[in-house]
């Protein structure tokens, strides 16, 4: 390293012939070394390359792994009466897992229909009405310290372990009403969401033309309306992904449910009352010494991730070749 | 007819013109009105986090006026019997701390390797359906990790790498001198390692994507191997990216609770200071899961918030930490090949 920073060195200082000889020198030398090393440098290339793909293939063995038991396992209990019966007795294998099937969608169903519009409409005031570039006033500059918050308290959010988040539905909903209930989990769950649908729509909005934008107002249409249907309008298919995206998230968190929604072997009764929930479920059936027990779980396991797997390619055909990127693994 | 089609056409374009344009003063209020609402929405991230802040410090106070900050952080009991209560959070952080470390050895590495494969040798033919089939990786949810961990992984691991590790090294070095059990804090650390790898792997993917190609031209110019080019010009450029993609990692699995619950083992108390590799544990999530819908008394309740308060001022400074660095090399680096 030093050597060469020698050599540069002379190379700006020389001039003329003498410059020639020593970028000549230069090259002569650079030469010899990587003949020298050549073999050697191609053959740890090589290994690296070889230790590239081996990473690879150990991150897909476990995928691998996973998705052949629960299916394997899973399919094994499988039945209308699974699907559709509460369980029966704890340690018989009569029953099935149909109170937790119905609390995942009425819970994360509320979840989505209290985040979904929240994360959107705080996605476009980040985007449309938050310019990133500083302006000159106190009040642009006001606004643009405002957003910058926003996204730093949005990733914040996303960072949060889920089960603090838990924690706080526990505190705010469950010991206001005095009960575990289906608002606490959605509450808690769209606090998962909103972060995740508002930074997608942010970022999708953020590549709706100008032109279009520019078009509505030379027609004088209001910038509620310019934003509602034209930009939000262009900009639906990447908007719809983050939300399902953020569905796929919440549906299979666990630790936020424990201390909110508690879980039950009950058909859902009200909102301000106990439900059960697929990962829920799956936790306290594991958590059983029984062998039935765990083939349930395998089964609700199964189901769970049959769900995620459809909405995870539902994302994939939405944005299929219209440019939109799904980032599933960074939020 | 024709007149009473021109009369629709004037109907119909009066009708979209004062939809779309409408009069002034509507028009004006229906902004402030839309302006409000997405304010208001933006603004209730804000409401969220003080809603936050303060459920974890209200329900904990009991326990931090009971212990004190320090003596709860420092106390190594987890005592519930009457009288004789006493709380402390240390094993838990030990072990918290402990099998992200591990996961983060054993991840991190590898998801380079990875974004290095799918970044720098993989054509887009290859790289675009591995990168969906990692990022299927992060789809599963943890509950699913935890139960393939507990029934499936767990004896893989125990039979193939921690007895061989007892029986080789456990004999010299007492940190490998534990008789396995497969549910331990180095099965967990090594389940989180699979969980954190599709995040920190393709954010570190879209890190040396944003490293300019004129870089890369200028070491392969130079005669560089495409290894060569990635270690001398690649990495270094992106560094604060690449790290900052680690850190990211450091926080999921720090805060990851459901599969840690199915396999640390779950000690208690003192004992859950991990001593060798293959000690049972708990991390401060994992206690909270266990323990939330049974505990016997407020205190009790209000000392898991605790563990809780902990485990969010651990997240938030890892978090806060990483985006920073993630952002910086993200944003600024004009000529990338996204």
């Amino acid at each position: 390293m030093s050597n060469s920073d020698e050599h540069m060195g002379k190379k700006d200082k020389l001039s003329g012939e003498k410059s020639r000889n020593a970028s000549s020198d230069y090259r002569q030398i650079f030469h010899e070394v990587s003949l020298k090393h050549a073999s050697r440098r191609r053959i740890t290339d090589k290994i690296i390359s070889i230790l590239a793909i081996v990473c690879v293939i150990g991150a897909i063995i476990p995928l691998g792994s996973i998705l052949l038991e629960v299916i394997k396992n899973g399919a094994a209990v499988i039945s209308i009466q699974f699907l559709t019966q509460p369980p029966g007795s704890i340690g018989s294998d009569s029953g099935g897992i149909g109170p937790a099937i119905q609390g995942t969608l009425i819970t994360v169903g509320l979840a989505s229909l209290i985040g979904a519009p929240i994360g959107i409409l705080s996605g476009i005031y980040l985007s449309e009405f938050a310019p990133a570039g500083s302006g000159k006033g106190v009040k642009e500059r006001a606004i643009s310290f405002f957003a910058n918050t926003i996204r730093l308290f949005n990733d914040v959010l996303t960072g949060l372990p889920s089960i603090v988040i838990g924690i706080v539905g526990y505190v705010t909903i469950v010991l206001a009403i005095n009960s575990f209930s289906v608002w606490a989990g959605a509450f808690a769950l769209s606090i998962i969401m909103i972060p995740i649908i508002s930074r997608v729509t942010e970022e999708t909005l953020k590549l709706v033309p100008n032109s279009l934008r520019e078009a509505g107002y030379s027609l004088g249409i209001s910038k509620s309306k310019i934003t509602l249907f034209i930009v939000l309008k262009y900009a639906k298919d990447g908007v719809l992904t983050g939300v399902i995206l953020a569905i796929a998230r919440i549906a299979g968190e666990t630790a936020p449910l424990i201390m909110t929604i508690l879980g039950t072997s009950l058909f859902f009764t009200g909102l301000t009352g106990p439900v059960d929930a697929l990962p829920l479920k799956i936790w306290r059936l594991a958590s059983q010494p029984y062998e039935s027990a765990h083939a349930f779980g395998w089964g609700a396991a199964l189901v769970l991730i049959l769900i995620i797997l459809i909405l995870s390619a539902s994302i994939r055909i939405i944005a299929h070749g219209k440019g939109i990127r799904v980032r599933t693994g960074t939020i | 007819m024709t007149s009473g089609s021109i009369h629709l056409n004037t109907d119909i374009k009066e009708r979209v013109s004062s939809f779309l344009v409408g009069d002034r003063k509507r028009k004006k209020i229906g902004d402030k009105v839309f302006h409000g609402l997405v304010l208001g929405t933006a603004a209730y991230t804000l409401f969220i986090i003080v809603i936050v802040v303060f459920s974890v410090g209200v329900g904990s106070a009991k326990i931090f006026s009971h212990e004190g900050f320090i003596g709860f952080v420092t106390g190594t009991n987890w005592n519930a019997v009457e009288g004789r209560e006493s709380y402390g959070a240390l094993p838990y952080i030990i072990g918290t701390l402990m099998s992200s470390g591990i996961a983060l050895l054993i991840g991190v590495p590898m998801s380079l390797g990875i974004a290095f494969f799918l970044a720098e040798m993989a054509p887009s033919r290859l790289s675009s359906p591995l990168s969906f089939v990692i990022e299927l990786l992060a789809a599963v949810p943890s509950i699913i990790y935890g139960l393939w961990a507990l029934f499936v992984f767990r004896f893989l691991i125990k039979d193939w790498i921690e007895t061989p590790l007892y029986n080789t090294l456990g004999p010299y070095i007492p940190f490998f001198n534990q008789a396995p059990f497969g549910l331990d804090v180095f099965s967990a650390g090594i389940v989180l390692a699979i969980m954190i790898i599709p995040i920190v792997s393709s954010i570190s993917r879209d890190v040396m994507k944003a490293v300019p190609d004129t870089q890369r031209e200028a070491a392969y110019s130079l005669g560089a191997t495409r290894w060569e080019t990635s270690r001398m010009a690649v990495f270094p450029y992106g560094k604060s990216g690449l790290l900052g993609a680690s850190i990211l990692g450091l926080g999921r699995a720090v805060g990851e609770t459901m599969l840690v619950t199915l396999i640390i083992g779950n000690a208690i108390g003192p004992s859950a200071i991990p001593t060798t590799l293959f000690s049972q544990s708990q991390t401060l999530s994992s206690l909270i899961a266990n323990e939330f819908n049974e505990a016997s008394s407020d205190l009790q309740l209000s000392a898991l918030i605790g563990l809780g308060a902990v485990l969010l001022i651990l997240t938030m400074i890892i978090n806060i930490g990483a985006r920073l660095m993630v952002s910086k090399m993200v944003k600024v680096s004009p000529g990338g090949r996204e």
